[in-house]
């Protein structure tokens, strides 16, 4: 019987494992692009969905072109994905928010949902309404079959790409000259300016990799829901949101942090709770942890600018 | 910076577009064969626009027909095919010289399966002066909307939403439906699991929604009724959701041997595939709003095994076989859901006007419910409640691909 409990435990923390890496996958995009300019780009998850709509039609193209090498399409879909998805975070930076950077910073945040709204009826009107399937890309690992019952391939290659991912960034924004540019840039645009740095292309490069970002995660999702539609972005989009807050917008670990939060919240509540409350234990562990610790869980004490 | 930004922004812009433009294109030569519902959308509403076809006569002339439901959004493929039903029952009177020396005119108005856009829908109806509705679709938008037709004195039939209150509460006298009602589905489901797979321990899974929570809440009181079947967990899970791994655990641990569940086909493919890739054999039961092609087409192999209720199947009948050829002929595709019930819905209606002689409500209503007319569903007619009497649910299951009627 014990054995049986500890078992239900376990296999409920991966299914939280697995649910919180992919909110921080999508969650470390929101979480960068606020790091450099204070923006929460609600568009984010649109990119996602975007992400996800390039690599199902590259694939369905290859597919139709006879390459079947599952190596070949993940690899070539999942490029063309994060291209596309690059193409768009770059664009909708020069259009919507680098107009709007002197404005006051309820401006571009609006201009942001306009955007997200746009993407939305935009990949409405020009693929489908309907749900459509989405080709699982990612072949199974045949060292996971013992397991698979209780971690697949997808979630496995979804938890080592967030941990890589985030490694990799705090690597990026610590440790190279791009990164000490953005986090120059963060601290006070006009002065990085001043000193040489070209501040436009720092936001760019942070935008692109942004969108990079979202577009590895569409593409890991759609693998794992095997159906997307316009939609998948929004709901995406508001819990990596939320997991970002809760870690701490602006900080790298703790949008990681957040999404794992976020994810065993709703999978234990679930589990020894009810389903039907998953939203309310999730935003309501927001609400209390925004009132302890307003900054979020690694969030940085805002310390004044001199 | 080594380009400059100024040429490159609009330059990507126009890549962008232009790329999905394509893409678009190209994907929907690709996939016209599979999708009905979006290529019948455009002449469906082409033609109920009614530009090309002669100026509209007089409004005294005319007797306007609304139809509302999903026409667009994620659950179209449940409302565009009442659009083209209406459209033929319609276009095939008025080749003939119209009703009661009157021409018929169909007014379809969108409501996205969305409650709150359905009261908009509704009073745009009632602007419109329409004689009597063919809609809505969903049961929550048709909830919504139902109070304000029965304030105008509009007829309302519905082929598609079954949520048991409307008919059942008494509150609605101006409510129709040619589908049985989700009391009448639910019983049937919980027979057909009790009696026939033998199940000893459920799970009842809904969506919180008004259409799945009414007929998942229906589905365990008769569980308990029968006193067969201990049911293991009724839950609700949040629509739209990234994974539903941890939900389908509890299932797994809970013991149950059946998962009934109360929604629509997005969320239950999802449930499916997760319970499968968990090497879970629990076996899955949908009431009518999995009873849709694009269940199996995203969930695939998954699918496999699934049961289903939905509308019976009628399709020996002449009229239905008429029915779905002439869909086939105009506009080239198969009808898809709920086809038959608008089409029979439509015809009854325009029936009860010929032999009615009038629009009035309480004239229509008293010769729906006396009248009984051959349709493709059957020969039908109304009972007291508004309810159909004469066609009724059955057990499909997915076999290879296809939903196959097993009682």
């Amino acid at each position: 019987m014990f054995h049986d409990k500890a078992g239900y435990f376990f296999e409920l923390f991966i299914g939280g494992l697995t649910k919180g890496s992919i909110y921080a996958l999508i969650a470390l995009g929101y979480t960068m692009v606020y790091g450099i300019i204070e923006l929460i780009n609600f568009a984010h998850g649109e990119i996602y969905m975007i992400g996800a709509f390039t690599a199902l039609i590259t694939a369905a193209a290859l597919t139709a072109f006879g390459v079947t090498h599952p190596l070949v399409l993940v690899s070539v879909s999942g490029i063309t994905a994060v291209v596309y998805a690059s193409a768009y975070g770059y664009t909708l930076e020069k259009v919507a928010y680098k107009p709007l950077r002197n404005a006051p910073r309820l401006s571009p945040l609006i201009s942001a949902i306009g955007m997200s709204i746009f993407l939305q009826n935009f990949v409405l009107l020009a693929q489908t309404s309907n749900y459509i399937p989405f080709p699982n890309l990612i072949p199974p690992l045949p060292f996971l079959e013992p397991v698979s019952h209780i971690m697949g391939t997808v979630d496995f290659i979804i938890l080592c790409t967030t941990a890589v991912i985030m490694i990799l960034l705090t690597f990026l924004i610590r440790k190279t000259r791009i990164g000490t540019a953005m986090r120059a840039t963060a601290q006070d645009k006009t002065m990085a300016r001043l000193l040489g740095i070209d501040v436009d292309r720092i936001i760019s490069f942070t935008f692109i990799t942004g969108s990079a970002l979202a577009a590895v995660g569409g593409v890991m999702v759609g693998s794992k829901m095997g159906q997307i539609n316009f939609y998948i972005g929004f709901i995406a989009g508001i819990k990596a949101f939320t997991a970002a807050v809760l870690g701490g917008i602006g900080s790298i670990p703790g949008a990681v942090l957040g999404g794992l939060i976020l994810g065993w919240t709703e999978s234990f509540g679930t589990g020894y709770l009810t389903s039907d409350y998953e939203d309310v234990f999730a935003f309501s562990l927001l609400v209390l942890i925004l009132i302890f610790k307003p900054s979020g869980l690694l969030g940085r004490n805002t310390t004044p600018k001199v | 910076m080594k380009f400059h930004s100024r040429f490159i922004t609009p330059l990507f812009v126009l890549m962008i577009l232009t790329a999905l433009m394509l893409i678009s294109c190209e994907k929907s030569k690709e996939e016209t064969p599979e999708k009905p519902a979006e290529t019948t959308e455009n002449q469906g509403s082409s033609d109920s626009h009614g530009a090309p076809t002669a100026a509209p006569p007089e409004p005294s002339d005319t007797i306007k027909i609304g139809v509302a439901g999903a026409h667009s959004g994620e659950l179209a493929s449940y409302g565009l095919p009442t659009v083209n039903a209406v459209n033929m029952v319609v276009d095939e009177i008025n080749s003939k010289g119209g009703l009661n020396g009157k021409k018929l005119q169909v007014v379809a108005e969108d409501d996205v399966c969305k409650p709150e856009v359905a009261t908009n829908t509704a009073t745009k109806l009632v602007t419109e002066k329409v004689a009597a509705v063919i809609g809505h679709i969903c049961s929550g938008a048709t909830k919504s909307a139902i109070g304000i037709y029965k304030d105008a004195n509009i007829i309302c039939i519905s082929p598609s939403a079954t949520n048991a209150e409307l008919t059942l509460s008494g509150q609605y006298p101006n409510f129709f439906r040619t589908i049985a009602n989700d009391a009448a589905q639910a019983k049937l489901q919980v027979d057909y699991a009790l009696h026939k797979l033998h199940v000893k321990k459920v799970a009842i899974l809904h969506d919180k929604g008004d259409y799945g929570k009414g007929s998942a809440t229906l589905a365990k009181q008769y569980f308990e009724e029968s006193g067969l079947a201990a049911i293991a967990l009724f839950e609700g899970v949040t629509a739209g959701a990234v994974d539903y791994s941890a939900i389908v655990q509890k299932v797994k641990q809970s013991g149950a041997e059946l998962v009934v569940w109360g929604g629509y086909h997005p969320e239950a493919s999802r449930i499916v595939k997760q319970m499968r890739t968990k090497k879970m054999s629990t076996l899955l039961m949908g009431s009518d709003g999995l009873k849709d092609e694009t269940f199996i087409k995203t969930a695939g192999e998954f699918a496999e095994g699934v049961y289903v209720s939905g509308p019976q199947d009628a399709s020996k009948n002449i009229l239905n076989i008429k029915a779905i050829n002439d869909h086939k002929s105009r506009f080239g595709t198969e009808p898809g859901a709920f086809f038959i019930n608008a089409y029979s819905a439509a015809m009854a209606l325009t029936n009860a006007i010929a032999k009615a002689e009038s629009t009035d409500f309480q004239a229509l209503s008293t010769t729906l419910k006396k009248e009984s007319i051959d349709t493709p569903l059957g020969r039908i007619s109304f009972d007291e409640h508004g309810d159909v009497v004469g066609s009724g649910f059955s057990i499909y299951q997915v076999k290879n691909g296809a939903f196959k009627e097993i009682k």
